[in-house]
């Protein structure tokens, strides 16, 4: 199914998967590394294009540095920035103990 | 007799100022016609019906106290990863199946203020990511022209629904062809802004230096207006452009004679259609009949980039802004394990298949060995991409190109092969990536089905390309066509 010519392995792929906390299954993992070495390999051209002394464009905008004057405006209200969090306590989110 | 569901905005309005019919009949015309298609054609995630009769009755008063917009009383779909306040927002993903946001985006504040009336969210590819509406999780969109076909994506909803008549007009977004492509698969029309030129505050993020909400309409007077109505600059996105905002209907009716047209050849591959060849040669005879001095001995050599460095940059912004989905602090959240457990369990829950690829396409991209080699290649490629466009701009008014190389094409034909998906937006992607405005309008059929012609135009052009656009449509007589259902 996969094999070394393969822009990514599945190792590669389990890896990443982790990275991005997907909870990817086995068959889905074997999926993915098959579609994601047929996209990039069509990306492969991309490597001839000579950048030398070209700068990358994070931003189509000539914008930087936006600032805004510091003045007092009402924000959201508590109770409706907590109106989707799937558990509150005393006005708070209750989170998931970090550290076991 | 034709029926209120029929008109264009702008006809809508000339009837509603002369009090031919109110706004609650024009609204009420489009719920029963939503009533009578919804079920074949699916353009609705969330309808809201009650929402709508009360913006009606609120339209209704402004024409009596005599404050209304070129927008009152408009019924419009508004794409679902638009936020609005009280009503369930998904961006087609089961992450957000309850998602009830606690605030206006910026331009349904616009929609708002300006009097018009909200129908329903809009079917979409889950979090915008997809070319066909087959990647919501909230059903497939059906094509109003052939509903065993695909309406394009990922704003196929807004499209549908226009063509359709199940809404006058609609907001759709652009990324990489977003509301250009599905505008063209179903024969209506549809703008992607500048980037800048429309506030993102309140759009659920996907490309974040690509994203842009435009309009849908069923001809390009209106598309004109809209743009007016929800493009103004906006303090709370801080990549709004400041720059002042030309009044977009000022353009249309204006000579078009003496325009300068470049035609890249790039656009006109071996794999286009030959019916789609065939109406856009036809579309370049109609623009110099009308005076355009158009020029097909142009060549843009990095277009053949734009797909590759479109889907290395939108996923890896993609992976990022879609990392806000843990299951804490709104939307899907999966108990019962551990901190580390339920966020997988959230988002393996949560995401799609196309979603998940995305992520993974932009991990990779960005991880440590890869950085280099694919994103900022990509960028740097997206700098001479935005050069070439530039070069051109100063010897061409606008470009025009096919806006997709073929027709729609039937549900499920390119569902296991994500690259030939990634393919439909070839021509829709390289003005994205540069930032560029662009307009998709209908330029006949082939096949019974719409083509879509695509006319770029340099930063902050719009109002050249709608010009083009308007003159075009009125010499080729296509505004408002509507879908055959």
């Amino acid at each position: 199914m996969y094999d070394r010519a393969m822009p990514i392995s599945r190792d590669q792929v389990l890896h990443i998967g982790r990275l991005a906390r997907l909870g990817l299954s086995d068959a889905e993992i074997d999926r993915l590394t098959v579609q994601l070495s047929d996209i990039l390999e069509h990306f492969e051209a991309l490597a001839a294009v000579d950048t030398d002394d070209v700068e990358p464009t994070a931003h189509p905008l000539p914008l930087q540095n936006v600032m805004r004057t510091d003045s007092v405006a009402p924000s959201l209200a508590r109770d409706d920035a907590l109106s989707n969090a799937p558990e509150v306590e005393d006005g708070l989110i209750r989170v998931r103990a970090v550290l076991e | 007799m034709s029926e209120l569901w029929e008109l264009t905005a702008h006809e809508a309005q000339d009837g509603l100022r002369a009090k031919e019919f109110s706004s609650v009949e024009l609204t009420e015309s489009v719920l029963t016609r939503v009533d009578a298609v919804e079920d074949r054609v699916n353009a609705y995630i969330t309808r809201t019906d009650e929402v709508a009769r009360e913006q009606a009755r609120e339209a209704d008063a402004r024409f009596a106290a005599g404050t209304a917009t070129p927008l009152t009383g408009i019924p419009f779909a508004v794409k679902d990863l638009i936020v609005t306040k009280g009503v369930r927002t998904t961006a087609g993903s089961r992450m957000l199946g309850d998602f009830v946001p606690p605030y206006d985006s910026h331009v349904y504040e616009q929609l708002k203020r300006a009097g018009a009336v909200m129908v329903g969210k809009a079917n979409m590819d889950e979090f915008a990511m997809g070319s066909s509406t087959e990647h919501s999780a909230y059903g497939v969109t059906r094509n109003p022209w052939d509903t065993d076909r695909v309406p394009g994506g990922s704003s196929g909803g807004s499209a549908a629904a226009v063509a359709a008549g199940e809404c006058i007009a609609a907001l759709g977004s652009d990324t990489g062809g977003s509301i250009r492509q599905p505008a063209a698969l179903c024969g209506v029309v549809g703008l992607d802004p500048t980037y800048g030129r429309v506030s993102r505050f309140g759009i659920i993020a996907f490309g974040s230096s690509l994203d842009q909400v435009g309009p849908i309409g069923r001809d390009v007077e209106d598309v004109a207006t809209i743009l007016d109505g929800i493009g103004s600059h906006d303090p709370r996105d801080s990549t709004s452009d400041p720059a002042p905002r030309p009044d977009m209907r000022h353009y249309l009716g204006r000579d078009v004679a003496g325009k300068k047209i470049g035609v890249p050849r790039e656009y006109f591959i071996d794999g286009m259609d030959d019916g789609v060849r065939t109406r856009i040669d036809e579309a370049l005879r109609h623009l110099e009949s009308l005076g355009c001095e158009v020029d097909t001995d142009l060549s843009l050599p990095m277009t053949e980039h734009a797909l590759a460095v479109y889907y290395l940059i939108a996923p890896s912004e993609a992976s990022s802004n879609l990392a806000r989905y843990d299951g804490v602090k709104y939307g899907l959240s999966e108990r019962g394990g551990s901190m580390w457990e339920n966020m997988e369990q959230t988002r393996e829950q949560g995401f799609g298949d196309e979603v998940k690829r995305r992520i993974m396409l932009g991990v990779y991209a960005l991880s440590a060995g890869y950085y280099d080699q694919f994103y900022l290649k990509a960028q740097k490629v997206r700098t001479l991409i935005t050069n070439e466009f530039r070069e051109a701009f100063t010897r061409y008014d606008v470009l025009v190109t096919p806006t997709t190389p073929g027709v729609a094409f039937p549900v499920g034909d390119k569902l296991d092969d994500p690259y030939a998906m990634y393919l439909n937006d070839i021509y829709t992607l390289p003005s994205a990536v540069a930032g560029l405005p662009a307009l998709s309008l209908p330029c006949g059929l082939s096949e019974g089905l719409p083509v879509g012609l695509q006319i770029i135009g340099d930063v902050g052009a719009e109002g050249t390309i709608l010009q083009i656009g308007h003159a075009f449509e009125g010499a080729l007589d296509e505004a408002n066509r509507l879908a055959p259902l």
